[in-house]
C-alpha cells in the first residue's frame, strides 16, 4: 500500500507553496516553544520527585526560566579550545540540532484539513519512507555528538563521544527491529499510513496488536538512543564532567541542550505515532471526522505523557554501568526483539508457522540463557579448563617490586 | 535462590518508580531563601564590629594582635598615642587605622579570641555583597558601633531582625582566652548598649546553676566542643562502649516496662475470663 501527500495531487502552485511554508514555520516555532516548555517541565517534575520546588523565579511558576537561560547563553563568551579542530567544532552543534528539528517533520500531529480545493495533513511532510527518515536522522545526530567530542581536543569529551557511538550503535539494532515489527503490521513506512492503520479502534493500536513487549523494547532502545538517563553515559556529569560538550560554552552548548530536549519531545511523538495511534483518540475517531482540534489535543496529551515518563525514568533509575549497558543491549534486548520479530513475522505469514516459530524461539532462548549463564561464570570455568592460548598456570613473580620501579603496577 | 527470587532481584529497581511518585506528594524541603530564612546560631560568625565602653570610649588599644593572628591577613591596624586632652580609648594608645578586607576574611574569629580588650567581636550578619572592591574594605568608621552600641547598617548589608543582637555573644560566652570550658567569675566590662551581660551556665561563681536550671553549653552540645573538652571516656572505642551501654540500659528499661504492661494486660484478660465463667 503506497501513500502520498494529497497536497501535491493537483500539482504545484503558489497556494501549495504557501501552505507548505506556513506548515514549516508553524511546526518550527511550535517545536522551539515546546522545547523551552519541555526543559521547564523536566526541571519542575524532577524537583517534585525529589521534594524540591524547582525554578520559580522567572515568570509565573518559573515558566520563563528557559528563555532567561537561553538569553544568558547567547550573550556568553564563545570559547574555542586551543587544541580544537575549529571547523568541526563549530559544525557539530548544528549536526545535533538540525536532525532533531527534521525528525519532527514526519510526525503526524492531527487529522486532515480542507481549505478550498486543497486537502492537506497536519504534518510538515509525509514522505513514503517516513519512519526511515526518523532512523536516518537519529543516526546523523550521533555524528554531532561524536564530532563534538572528537574535535574538542580534550580527553573527557572524547571519552563521552566514544561511549556515545558504542551505545547508540548497540541499541540501534534493537530499535530498528521494533520499527520493523510496526512496519510489518502496518504494511507501510509512511508515518501517516502507520497512524491510519491503527485508527480502527483502541484495540487496533500497535501497542496491543504487537503484544506490549515491542513497546517496552522500543522505550528502552529509544531512551538509550536519546542518551537520556539511565543511559546517559555520554554526558555523565559525575564521571565525565559533562561528556561530549565539556569544552562547549555559550550558544553552541545551548544548541546541544536544545537538541537533546527537542529529541525527547520528538521521540515521545514517535512512540505515540508508532504504538499509540498518533492523533487518534479512544473516543472521537479522527479519520472520518472533520474535527481539527480533538486529534491534536489527543496527540498532545499522549506526547506529554511520554515526556513525563522520560523524566520519571531520570528520577527513578540509577545510571547503568558500561558493561551493564552493553549486557542489556546485546545479551537481552537484541535477542528478545529478534525472537519477537520472528514470531510476528511467522504469524503474519501463516498461523501454523507461528506455532513452529514458538518452539524454535523457545529452544533458542534456552540455549542463549545457558550460554549467558556459562559466560557469567567464566572465571570458574577458566580455572577448570584454561582457555586456548592462555598459560596453564600464571608464572609466580619473585620480586614484589617491578624492576623499573614504575608506579603504574605494570606486570602485576 | 530460586528463579522467582532471581526475577524479584532483577526487577526490584521498579520500586524507584513508586518512591519517586510518592515524593511528589511529600512536603518540599526547599527554603525560599531571601524571603524565609533559617534562624541563625547564637554564635554565628559574621561581620565584625568594634565595640565601645559604656562611657563611649573605644575599646581598641591599637595593639595589632588581631592583625598578627589573622590567618587570612585581612586586618590592617595602626596604633597611635592617645591625645591627652581628648583620649579615644582608656589605654595608652588607640586604633588609629582599622581596616578589614572582607574579600579575604574567613570569619575564623581568631581576632576575637586574640583581642585583650574584647574590642573586636562578630555580629551575626553574613549577607553583604559589594559592587566594588573598595566597599569590601571596611574602615574603622564603618566598623565602630554607634552611640547606642548597635552595629552600623550599611546600604549594601541585609540586616535581619536579631542579627545585631548579642553582637559580642561569642566572646562573652567564653573566657578571654576563648576556652569554651572556662568556668569562673565574670570579669568582662560593661559595653555600650548592652551593659554587662549575664554569663552562661558554668561561668558564674555567683549563681547556682542547678537551682536556676542553666546548663553549660558543652553539656547541651557535646559534639560542638573541641576534642580536648570531651571526657576521654566518651571518645573513640571507649565512647562507643559508653554509648552502647547507655543505649542498652535505656532499651532494657523500655523492655521491662513493656513486659510489665503485657503482664498486667494478661492478668486483666484472665480476670475478665474468670469473671465471665463464674
Amino acid at each position: 500500500m503506497s501513500y502520498f501527500d494529497p497536497l501535491f495531487h493537483a500539482g504545484l502552485n503558489w497556494q501549495v507553496w504557501l501552505i507548505v511554508i506556513i506548515k514549516v514555520l508553524v511546526a518550527f516555532v511550535a517545536l522551539l516553544v515546546a522545547t523551552a516548555l519541555m526543559i521547564w517541565f523536566e526541571r519542575k517534575v524532577i524537583s517534585d520527585m525529589q521534594s524540591r520546588i524547582g525554578p520559580n523565579r522567572a515568570g509565573p511558576w518559573g515558566l520563563l526560566q528557559t528563555f532567561a537561560d537561553g538569553t544568558k547563553l547567547i550573550f556568553k563568551e564563545d570559547l574555542l579550545p586551543d587544541q580544537a579542530d575549529s571547523f568541526v567544532f563549530k559544525l557539530a552543534p548544528y549536526l545535533a540540532v538540525i536532525p532533531a528539528v527534521l525528525i519532527f517533520s514526519v510526525v503526524p500531529v492531527g487529522g486532515v484539513i480542507r481549505i478550498g480545493t486543497h486537502i492537506f495533513e497536519l504534518q510538515v511532510a509525509d514522505p513514503p519512507i517516513g519512519i526511515l527518515v526518523v532512523l536516518a536522522m537519529s543516526g546523523i545526530a550521533v555524528y554531532g555528538v561524536m564530532l563534538a567530542g572528537w574535535s574538542s581536543g580534550s580527553k573527557y569529551p572524547l571519552l563521552g563521544s566514544v561511549r556515545a557511538s558504542a551505545q547508540v550503535i548497540s541499541y540501534e539494532a534493537a530499535l530498528g527491529m521494533t520499527v520493523v515489527m510496526v512496519v510489518l503490521v502496518s504494511h507501510s513506512l509512511s508515518t501517516r499510513a502507520i497512524v491510519r492503520s491503527q485508527a480502527a479502534g483502541f484495540w487496533d493500536w500497535n501497542l496491543i496488536r504487537l503484544g506490549f513487549l515491542p513497546f517496552i523494547f522500543f522505550m528502552i532502545a529509544i531512551t538509550a538512543e536519546l542518551t537520556r538517563p539511565p543511559f546517559d553515559l555520554t554526558e555523565a556529569e559525575q564521571e565525565l564532567v559533562g561528556g561530549f560538550h565539556t569544552e562547549y560554552s555559550s550558544i553552541r552548548f545551548g544548541l546541544f541542550f536544545l537538541a537533546e530536549f527537542m529529541n525527547t519531545i520528538t521521540m515521545s511523538a514517535i512512540v505515540v505515532t508508532l504504538f499509540f495511534g498518533g492523533p487518534d483518540g479512544p473516543i472521537p475517531r479522527f479519520i472520518p471526522t472533520s474535527d481539527i482540534w480533538m486529534p491534536v489535543l489527543w496527540f498532545l496529551i499522549k506526547t506529554v505523557a511520554f515526556c513525563f515518563i522520560y523524566v520519571w525514568f531520570r528520577a527513578a533509575l540509577p545510571r547503568l554501568r558500561y558493561d551493564q549497558l552493553m549486557d542489556l543491549g546485546w545479551k537481552r534486548l537484541i535477542p528478545m526483539t529478534l525472537a519477537w520479530l520472528l514470531l510476528i513475522a511467522s504469524v503474519i505469514a501463516w498461523h501454523w508457522a507461528g506455532l513452529i516459530m514458538v518452539v524454535v524461539v523457545a529452544l533458542a532462548a534456552g540455549l542463549l540463557l545457558r550460554a549467558n549463564k556459562l559466560g557469567d561464570g567464566r572465571s570458574e570455568a577458566d580455572a577448570i579448563i584454561p582457555p586456548v592460548g592462555a598459560p596453564v598456570s600464571p608464572a609466580p613473580r619473585l620480586s614484589p617490586v617491578p624492576p623499573h620501579g614504575g608506579n603504574d603496577g605494570a606486570g602485576a | 535462590m530460586g528463579l522467582g527470587d532471581e526475577m524479584k532481584d532483577q526487577l526490584n529497581f521498579l520500586g524507584g518508580f513508586k518512591l519517586t511518585l510518592q515524593h511528589m506528594t511529600r512536603p518540599r524541603v526547599t527554603r525560599q531563601y531571601p524571603e524565609e530564612k533559617k534562624p541563625k546560631q547564637p554564635r554565628q560568625h559574621g561581620r565584625h564590629v568594634l565595640n565601645r565602653y559604656e562611657d563611649g570610649m573605644e575599646k581598641c588599644i591599637g595593639c595589632e594582635l588581631c592583625a598578627g593572628v589573622c590567618p587570612a591577613d585581612c586586618i590592617y591596624v595602626r596604633g597611635l598615642d592617645n591625645p591627652p586632652d581628648h583620649p579615644v580609648s582608656p589605654g595608652e594608645r588607640y586604633g588609629y587605622v582599622y581596616e578589614i578586607n572582607y574579600l579575604r576574611c574567613i570569619h575564623c574569629d581568631m581576632c576575637v579570641e586574640a583581642c585583650p580588650t574584647e574590642a573586636i567581636t562578630e555580629s551575626k550578619l553574613f549577607e553583604f555583597s559589594f559592587t566594588n572592591r573598595s566597599d569590601a574594605i571596611y574602615t574603622k568608621a564603618e566598623l565602630v558601633v554607634d552611640d547606642n552600641g548597635m552595629p552600623q547598617k550599611l546600604p549594601w548589608e541585609d540586616w535581619r531582625e536579631g542579627d545585631d543582637m548579642m553582637t559580642s555573644g561569642w566572646m562573652r560566652a567564653t573566657s578571654p582566652s576563648g576556652n569554651a570550658a572556662y568556668e569562673g567569675e565574670v570579669q568582662w566590662s560593661g559595653e555600650l548598649g548592652y551593659g554587662t551581660r549575664a554569663p552562661e551556665g558554668g561561668q558564674s561563681a555567683n549563681r547556682d546553676d542547678a537551682l536556676t536550671g542553666t546548663k553549660a553549653l558543652r553539656d547541651v552540645l557535646e559534639s560542638h566542643l573541641l576534642a580536648e573538652d570531651t571526657p576521654i571516656e566518651h571518645t573513640g572505642m571507649q565512647g562507643r562502649m559508653w554509648r552502647a551501654k547507655i543505649g542498652a540500659e535505656r532499651n532494657k528499661k523500655k523492655m521491662e516496662a513493656t513486659r510489665a504492661r503485657m503482664k498486667e494486660l494478661r492478668a486483666a484478660r484472665k480476670a475478665a475470663k474468670a469473671e465471665k465463667k463464674s
